[in-house]
This record gives C-alpha cells, sequence and structure tokens, in this order.
C-alpha cells in the first residue's frame, strides 16, 4: 500500500487547451494517506472517471505528477502501478469456475498455489461465496457475478490501492446495503488504501474516511462526511449532498445584517466579510423548524418519505424545503419559520464567506 | 379509465413467472410496482403492456377484453431504464416519431413536440442528436416520446436507475407534474422503497411474481400485511427475530425481553416474529415507561453519512441495523447498545401473516 500524491495535475482532452473549459481537469492538489478510505463524488462529466484513469496509468495528465510514497509514477504503464479495480459491470469470465476466477489475478502474477488457495478462500468467504466456490460463473446472477469482480479486486495482497468505479450501481438496493458495509468492514479491518468513484452520495458519505467532491473538472471540497454536510464550502457541495440538498436562498446584506426578503436572517458565518458578489444564505433542510415566532411561509406540498417528511413551503418568495420527523405536527396554513443559526451560513458568488479554501480539512 | 388484471399468469415451461394476479389500476396518481430484480416487475408491465402473451387469466381495459390483443392496437407507451432513443434521428424527429407513425399532420406535429419539449427542458437540444445529449437529456427524451401521444397506458420500467442520483431527484420531482392532468394509467416500476414513497400514488409489493400487497403508497408502507410485504417496503431492510411469548412476558432470544403487547396478549404461547424498521432502533436511550427496550448487540460496521449514522450489529443470529440523526460511532466489536422503539414493531405469526401492528401515530 502507499500513499499517493497527485501534484497540480491538470488535463485536456484538446491538443492546445486555451478556455477553462477546455480542461477536463483544471488543477488537483490531492494527498491520499496509506491505508485511507477515500471516495471521488460527483456529478456526471466533472472529471471524476479522468481522474481515476489518469491514476491507473490507462491516461497520461497533460500536466502536472502522479507520486506513489515518494515516487513518480507518471510515465508507468498500468500494469507497472499495482492497482487493482473494480469497474461497474462486472468483469468475470463465465467458463471458469468461481474459484478460478478469484485465483485468477494471483495465478495471473506466479503466486504459489498454496498462497492462491488461502487468499481464494479467504476472499470467498468474505464475499459468501465459499458454498459457490465449484460453480460456472456463468450461471451466476448480476449480484453474484459483482461480487466475484469485488473478490478479484481484493485478491491480491501487493497492490498499492484497490479503486471501484461505480461498483454498486448495478446492485438491487438491499444487496447494496450487505455489500457496502461488507467493503467498509473490510477496510476497517486490513487497512488497505481504497478510493471509491461513485455520483452516489449516500455511498460515497458511508463507506469513505474521506471525500473529495469534485465539479466541472475542480475539487470543490475534501473533508469527512460530517465537514460536507455541517460545514459546506460551497453551495454546490451543500446542494449536491443531503436529499434534498441545502436551501440555497438568494439575499441581501445590509450593514453586516443578512435579510432573506425583507426580514433579518441570522448566520453563523460573519457577514461582513461579504465582499458583494452574488449573495446567498445556505441552510440545510434538516435545520429548518416550524417556529411561534419567524420567518413567515405557507406549505406547498408535503412528501412522504418514510421516515421523515419532505415539506416544501414558500418563503419570501423562495422556495424552502425542511425535513420533519415521524409524529411531529405539520401545522396548516400561515407557519413560520426558524433557522437554526448554527448552520445557517452565508455565502458569496458560490462560496462560504469567511470558509476555508477549498482543502479546507485536506490532511 | 381502468385496467383490470384478472386471474393472469406467466408460465415458461416448468417455471412460475407470474403466479395468478388481481389487480385493479386506475387513471390518476402513480401506480407502483415495487419489488427487487428479477420479482416480476418487468414481467407484470409486459403482460399489461400486451407485448407478452399471458398463459391464464383475461386483461380488460374499460371492461373490454384486450387479452392477446397485440401492443400495435394498444395505445400503450413504454420507458425502459436504458436509454432507448433512435440515434440518427434528432432530438425533434425523435419525440415525434409515435405521431408521424400515427400519420399526423406537420403543424400539429411541431405544435405538440414543442409543448412536449418545453415541458422537459428539452427545447434548447432538438436540433441535436442522442449521442450529444447527457444521460438525463437522453432519458427525458425517451419519457418525450411515450407523452407525447395521448397513451391510455404509459408503462415507466425503472426509468430513473441509470441517472445520476441527483438528476434522479429532479426527474422524480417532475414526473407526477407531467403526468398531473393526462387521463391516463401510469404504472412504474422501481427497487426502490424511498422512490415509491415519494411518488405516492398505489403501490404494489412484489416478491417472487406474486403481488403480495396493493394499496395506497402510506398504507402499504405504514401497515404492511406480512413480513415480505414489510421487507420489500423497507431500506434499509427492515430488522426481523423470533421471539417467544410466555404468559405475559416476550423474549427476544437471551437479548431482550418485555411485557407482552396487547396485540399478542390473547395469543397462545409460542414463537411469533418481530418487525422494526432501523430507524425505530437508535441508539438514544429509553425504558419500558416509554415504550423503549434495551438491545445490545456486537457491532459489525458504523457508517456515518455526516447527517445520520447507520449501526449494523449482530442480534443473535441476525444482523440488525439501526439508522439514527446525528453522529453515534460505534467500533467494530463493540457491544452497542441500542433502544428498540416498541410502539412501532409490527408482530407476525409463524406463517408470516401481521397480527396487528401496535397503535401507530399520525
Amino acid at each position: 500500500m502507499a500513499r499517493i500524491t497527485l501534484d497540480k495535475l491538470r488535463h485536456s482532452y484538446m491538443e492546445t487547451p486555451a478556455a477553462d473549459a477546455d480542461w477536463a481537469l483544471k488543477q488537483v492538489d490531492i494527498t491520499w494517506d496509506d491505508g485511507g478510505a477515500y471516495a471521488l463524488l460527483g456529478p456526471s462529466g466533472c472529471g471524476k472517471t479522468t481522474l481515476l484513469n489518469i491514476i491507473s496509468g490507462l491516461l497520461r495528465p497533460s500536466q502536472g505528477r502522479i507520486l506513489f510514497d515518494d515516487r513518480d509514477v507518471t510515465a508507468f504503464a498500468p500494469d507497472q502501478r499495482h492497482i487493482a479495480q473494480v469497474f461497474q459491470f462486472p468483469v468475470v469470465y463465465d467458463t471458469m469456475t468461481v474459484y478460478e476466477n478469484l485465483a485468477f489475478p494471483l495465478r495471473n502474477r506466479g503466486v504459489d498455489k498454496a498462497t492462491t488457495d488461502k487468499r481464494v478462500r479467504e476472499v470467498a468467504d468474505f464475499i459468501d461465496m465459499t458454498h459457490r466456490l465449484d460453480e460456472r460463473a456463468k450461471g451466476l446472477t448480476a449480484d453474484g457475478k459483482q461480487k466475484i469482480s469485488l473478490g478479484r479486486g481484493l485478491v491480491r495482497t501487493d497492490v498499492n490501492v484497490i479503486m471501484f468505479d461505480e461498483p454498486l450501481t448495478v446492485i438491487d438496493p438491499h444487496l447494496k446495503w450487505e455489500l457496502r458495509s461488507k467493503l467498509k468492514e473490510l477496510h476497517q479491518r486490513v487497512r488497505l488504501t481504497m478510493i471509491y468513484v461513485t455520483h452516489d452520495q449516500t455511498e460515497a458519505l458511508t463507506f469513505a474516511d474521506k471525500v473529495v467532491v469534485m465539479n466541472e473538472g475542480e475539487v470543490v471540497q475534501i473533508g469527512t462526511p460530517v465537514d460536507l454536510f455541517e460545514r459546506p464550502q460551497h453551495t454546490f457541495v451543500g446542494h449536491f449532498i443531503g436529499s434534498p440538498g441545502m436551501n440555497v436562498l438568494p439575499c441581501t446584506v445590509d450593514n453586516g445584517t443578512v435579510y432573506l426578503g425583507g426580514d433579518a436572517v441570522a448566520v453563523a458565518n460573519d457577514a461582513a466579510g461579504a465582499a458583494g458578489g452574488s449573495l446567498e444564505i445556505g441552510i440545510r433542510p434538516e435545520f429548518v423548524r416550524f417556529a411561534e415566532s419567524g420567518l413567515p411561509a405557507h406549505v406547498v406540498k408535503v412528501s412522504d418519505a418514510g421516515r421523515h417528511r419532505i415539506v416544501e413551503t414558500r418563503c419570501a418568495d423562495q422556495t424552502v424545503r425542511m425535513l420533519i420527523a415521524e409524529g411531529v405536527e405539520i401545522p396548516a396554513d400561515g407557519v413560520q419559520l426558524a433557522f437554526d443559526r448554527a448552520n445557517t451560513r452565508l455565502y458569496a458568488d458560490g462560496w462560504m464567506v469567511g470558509g476555508n479554501s477549498v482543502a479546507g480539512g485536506a490532511q | 379509465m381502468t385496467l383490470e388484471l384478472r386471474q393472469i399468469e406467466k408460465t415458461v415451461g416448468m417455471d412460475v413467472h407470474i403466479h395468478p394476479t388481481d389487480l385493479v389500476l386506475e387513471a390518476g396518481g402513480f401506480n407502483i410496482l415495487l419489488g427487487t430484480t428479477l420479482s416480476g416487475k418487468t414481467t407484470l408491465m409486459q403482460l399489461m403492456a400486451g407485448l407478452d402473451r399471458p398463459t391464464g387469466g383475461r386483461l380488460y381495459f374499460d371492461g373490454k377484453d384486450v387479452t392477446g390483443m397485440r401492443v400495435q392496437n394498444r395505445n400503450v407507451s413504454m420507458v425502459y431504464q436504458q436509454f432507448i432513443n433512435y440515434p440518427n434521428f434528432t432530438v425533434f424527429e425523435n419525440i415525434a416519431s409515435p405521431l408521424r407513425v400515427a400519420r399526423m399532420g406537420d403543424a400539429e406535429i411541431k405544435k405538440r413536440v414543442g409543448a412536449m419539449a418545453d415541458l422537459l427542458r428539452l427545447s434548447p437540444m432538438l436540433d441535436r442528436k442522442p449521442a450529444e445529449l447527457s444521460g438525463g437529456q437522453q432519458q427525458r427524451t425517451a419519457l418525450a416520446r411515450a407523452l407525447v401521444k395521448d397513451s391510455d397506458l404509459v408503462l415507466l420500467d425503472e426509468p430513473l436507475a441509470n441517472l445520476d442520483f441527483k438528476l434522479r431527484e429532479e426527474l422524480r420531482e417532475e414526473l407526477p407534474k407531467l403526468f398531473a392532468d393526462r387521463n391516463c394509467i401510469v404504472v412504474y416500476a422501481t427497487t426502490e422503497p424511498i422512490e415509491a414513497l415519494l411518488l405516492g400514488g398505489r403501490t404494489a409489493t412484489l416478491h417472487e411474481g406474486r403481488v403480495t400487497q396493493f394499496g395506497p403508497t402510506g398504507d402499504v408502507y405504514r401497515n404492511p400485511k406480512d413480513v415480505i410485504s414489510a421487507k420489500v417496503f423497507s431500506e434499509p431492510p427492515i430488522n426481523t427475530a423470533v421471539i417467544r411469548k410466555t404468559g405475559d412476558r416476550v423474549a427476544l432470544g437471551s437479548v431482550a425481553h418485555w411485557a407482552c403487547p396487547a396485540v399478542l396478549s390473547d395469543k397462545p404461547d409460542g414463537d411469533y416474529r418481530i418487525g422494526l424498521r432501523p430507524h425505530h432502533v437508535t441508539p438514544i436511550a429509553g425504558g419500558a415507561e416509554d415504550g423503549r427496550v434495551k438491545i445490545s448487540g456486537e457491532v459489525l460496521v458504523t457508517e456515518l453519512s455526516g447527517s445520520e449514522s447507520t449501526v449494523h450489529f449482530k442480534v443473535g443470529s441476525e444482523t440488525w441495523v439501526s439508522l439514527a440523526h446525528g453522529i453515534h460511532s460505534f467500533g467494530v466489536g463493540e457491544v452497542a447498545e441500542l433502544y428498540a422503539d416498541l410502539s412501532r414493531a409490527f408482530y407476525f405469526g409463524a406463517d408470516g401473516a401481521l397480527i396487528a401492528a401496535q397503535e401507530i401515530g399520525e
């Protein structure tokens, strides 16, 4: 296993990139510590697959370096990097048995029979496939095949990093829970460096100790799940993480006081630091509640999400969503809303006013 | 408008794909088929559409027997999980294609496609080819094509499954609006309980080719009639365990015991099954006075999402899941003390049928 450093990486698929938009990766500096569980999270087209391909060596970056510990591997071919990868769709040899599939990466590298056998059985036990080792992979369901793919990713012990590229997308929700917690459990036991690439916030947040959030070729924030939830540095992070995402409400600031419509709203950061630009209040639906006196609003729609309800309100001509727990009554019309001050923040041009830089809690 | 399935079944060789099913679907609100992969959702939809012939039973549309009528002669649209569009057609021509088949005039086609593109925010893309669109736009094109003609029956087979999480959230909110003022029967298949809940309407839970329950979505979620329906409609999966009633006490192995609930009080001593959704088992301490009981177990893994904590832990031979707001971290192997809210418990008989839930709030 190794510490992985991405040093001033930039990449463009064009020959002579000029404009900012020509860069698929604008500039990325990240250090992933040895043995950590990381996620790379962002929407389609944010550059996460480009970054993954650069780390695995399938793509040579236009600029910058990749270091494994202190060794520069930028010019290394994929097979010289000792990386295990698990893809979105199962990569399984149908004609081989489950055992042979799991053994394949080891046999390929001339690992001796006894060691191979031991590893295959350990991994099979982990993915609950011990009883099916002699079956042909062909007869397995999509879930079963993806388990074999995971197993093959985990079977080598000499890898620098294991990378997962949307590994659970084709898996049913019930099994997703099972496989995801298995991966997490495995990580807590063996402490391998793992990088998990996904657009699914739940997978990223529950798997990783630290999440790298990307948008439009840039890293927007690196932090623990709690950082990203409680202190989004950018409205994109606030919106992208959480379901529904953070309410982002255009506002005005006068003399250090923040106003939503005509009403003053107390915020946690120092509004006086806002030097113009487009100003917005960010507050998560979890931190809005009904109050005796507060911002006047009316309820537009209540959606039942089972363990809570998502209440859509109109407040100061804007949509404000709130999460209301099971059993809490929703007042009829003419409601008042209170924003929890500690979790209400002012953003200027998307960035939290007085916030840290992108890599706030990077290392 | 109604679509009625009477004892519809499908067997292939010795395999039963759909057990005899009775179901009456109506216009207005979504009819959701909720179940895992291979539970029979797609087969059931194909039978409804006439894409597949049932091996038994009859299908009625507005009282008229349409069993065996070919899909071409029925007024049906279907949207699949994979974004299916004509790659060589522009977005405009993709959306227009069913109208061209129906030999509609150019002016009317232009009007309808324009309106549909507006609704699905595709207007700026009308001249592009599908390959130049994002996944969300491709699926919106497929949806627009399905909606542009006034179908009597619209079948949506996991239409959002291949989309990014955030896009899914967005389209899920838009979809019911698209159908709000249409007179058609909408059937929507999904594997995700949360999606069924947010779409509302009515839900049929499916398990191994059988509809186990059908009713208003919230009712099916809160009052599952048996342990299978409860499992299908629960994410994370519902926690279950065998409990034993002895006189006026019930015991969950050696893990916990509590006063026999009213619903079981007149039942004979013996084994029953308890069901508790993960958000009703939390680290929030409590005792008998507030209807809680302590359930301790060895922690397998804790997942922190920032706003919620999920703890997987051992209860006897079962793995249970606790889901709570806030940050509650437990180490692997640690014995966690968690508390079950018994007022939310479901009690099932040996056959899996719900005996009766404790009174449920709201």
